[in-house]
């Protein structure tokens, strides 16, 4: 392993985890509400949300491309606030998020729906508002599911090709990660270099669902 | 307390909760089978549950009201409320489960020292244990200290003995009988067991299929049904078809299967009425001489005898069926068995007659 390789490891887990930590207030709030709630357009809402999970990543990317590109939402952040998206390392965070989105959510969301609420209630006639009732029962309850969640989320980030490619490019130092590396590589002729980050993909992928089997699997009945 | 509940409606899966009733006493039951809405009222007094019109007020308080789309939230009612499933908090000890709500209610004055209710439920021992690692019983007064140490106005109870069996039940009675005396508490209490609502209660409201049937004392719905359904489900052992055929000086003779009654008249017209006798009314004799002012006396032959803790249920052919509840030694002493002959006794004013 070079230091580049090193380096692009370090760079992906970072960005994996960044973005599994930027979604995990929406996700959560997603999860909540269609778990608890019965509101018009719930089921738009979620098809919506799984959508990235079936529509191919490339697909994703060049919607995020049209949206976040110069003549989108990005041309605006970038000649107000000199805030570039597309083809930095920012484009590989939203890339990420919104492509393990939906894995977060659909683990939270079955956690929220095996929590009784009748001891969210319960908290309530105790004299806990919405908020303390949310993060003393609701989440602690849901626990398991949300970290198993998050650990399935940030799987899918570290794997991510498709929609990154799109939106930020190959670019070594800037916005590799080492899926797109292993990519180049391989159309280098550089094989080695691929085999190792192969191997290190696997590692990571390997301890990241172990792991998050372990938590979503369902605890004994005491 | 005065709790007060007008105009409520509650469309239910099969029925309707439509109740409209003051409750005044400081314990009430609300009394009636599975099914029957009760725990759909207790909701709508928390706050859990919206209801397609009410008027909710509590101690001059108005809680929710429909009509001015006014509805204070769950956590601002001080209403304490132990569910059926007790719904202890899994992921805390028990502790922590006490104080859950002593927290909430830091700045608004504690009714009940933390001290008082573990003593008076004897808690001490659990405090340091797991929720799981509790009893039946011992997670029940959990539930109940737990609601208590909220200070709450008011405190409603759904079914509490429910989920105990019998012998535990007799042991979880004498501390909601504390709980009542010590801490002088209104409490709302949602039950099936007469024996829950004839011990706890100051009144008894019999709601039955989203209606309030009947409205009193603890005795007189117990003696003195409204109607033959409240009759049946009170627990009151006999009720039969029976017909008035004639009034005199406030007795009313009425025929029974192959036998006549004497009974105090009911004050409708109807001439077509329920007999309802309660078990513990009925005195069983074997000898025949002996003079009584018992107006009613009936040659019975014995069907069927089941014993029911200290008391025996005897099963009657008294030319209807009749059910007698008499003590074990006094079935002994009288030698009742399957196919004896004794002699049944029943004052006339033990003799409810419901219209029907």
């Amino acid at each position: 392993m070079t230091a580049v390789e090193w380096q692009i490891v370090g760079f992906t887990v970072w960005v994996a985890a960044l973005s599994t930590l930027a979604i995990l207030p929406i996700g959560l709030a997603l999860a909540w509400a269609l778990a608890r709630g019965n509101w018009p357009g719930k089921s738009v809402v979620e098809t919506l949300v799984t959508l990235p999970l079936v529509m191919p990543p490339v697909a994703t990317g060049l919607i995020l491309l049209t949206i976040f590109g110069r003549h989108g939402v990005g041309g605006f952040l970038q000649d107000t606030f000199n805030f570039k998206i597309i083809f930095t390392w920012r484009a590989v965070l939203l890339a990420l998020s919104v492509m393990s989105l939906p894995l977060l959510v659909r683990s939270a969301r079955t956690a929220f729906e095996e929590v009784n609420p009748r001891l969210e209630q319960i908290a309530r006639t105790l004299g806990a508002g919405g908020w303390r009732v949310f993060f003393t029962i609701t989440i602690p309850l849901a626990a398991r599911g949300i970290v198993g969640g998050m650990l399935l989320a940030f799987a899918r980030a570290l794997g991510e090709f498709g929609a990154t490619i799109m939106v930020a490019g190959y670019m070594p130092g800037k916005t590799a990660t080492i899926s797109l590396a292993i990519f180049e590589d391989v159309q280098d002729f550089q094989d080695t270099k691929a085999y190792h980050l192969l191997g290190v993909s696997v590692a990571l992928a390997f301890i990241a669902v172990w792991t998050s089997e372990f938590f979503l699997r369902r605890k004994k009945p005491t | 307390m005065s709790l007060l509940l007008k105009n409520i409606s509650l469309p239910l899966a099969h029925f309707a909760l439509e109740v409209d009733v003051e409750m005044p006493k400081r314990v009430t039951a609300v009394f009636g089978p599975s099914g029957a809405g009760k725990t759909s009222l207790l909701d709508l007094i928390a706050g859990l549950r919206s209801p397609r019109s009410a008027f909710i007020q509590l101690n001059g308080d108005v809680l929710t009201d429909t009509a001015k789309k006014f509805s204070v939230a769950t956590h601002r009612r001080g209403i304490g409320y132990v569910p059926q499933d007790l719904a202890l908090f899994p992921h805390l000890s028990v502790r922590q489960n006490l104080f859950y709500g002593r927290k909430s209610r830091e700045n608004a004055g504690m009714l009940f020292s933390f001290e008082h209710v573990i003593k008076v439920l004897e808690i001490e021992p659990l405090t340091s244990r797991g929720v799981t690692e509790l009893s039946g019983g011992e997670k029940q007064r959990v539930a109940l200290a737990r609601a208590l140490l909220a200070s709450p106005r008011l405190l409603l109870l759904d079914e509490p003995l429910a989920s105990l069996d019998e012998p535990l039940k007799e042991k979880i009675i004498p501390y909601l009988i504390r709980i009542r005396d010590e801490f002088q508490i209104p409490m709302l209490c949602v039950t099936h067991d007469r024996f829950v609502a004839l011990t706890l209660a100051d009144e008894i409201v019999v709601l039955m299929g989203g209606k309030v049937m009947q409205t009193g004392p603890v005795s007189e719905v117990f003696t003195r049904p409204a109607n033959a359904e409240v009759a049946k489900f009170a627990g009151v052992e006999t009720l039969q078809p029976g017909k008035i055929t004639s009034v005199a000086d406030g007795l009313a003779t009425v025929n029974v299967g192959s036998v006549t009654l004497t009974a105090l008249a009911p004050a409708t017209a109807s001439r077509d009425v329920f007999v309802c006798i309660r078990g513990e009314e009925v005195i069983l004799q074997r000898d025949a001489a002996i003079a009584s002012s018992v107006r009613n006396r009936l040659s019975a032959r014995v069907l069927s005898l089941r014993p029911e803790g200290a008391l025996v249920r005897v099963e009657l052919d008294a030319g209807f069926p009749l059910f007698a509840l008499v003590t074990r030694p006094a079935c002994a002493e009288l030698e009742l068995r399957e196919g004896a002959t004794v002699i049944a006794l029943i004052k006339a004013p033990a003799i409810h007659l419901v219209p029907r």
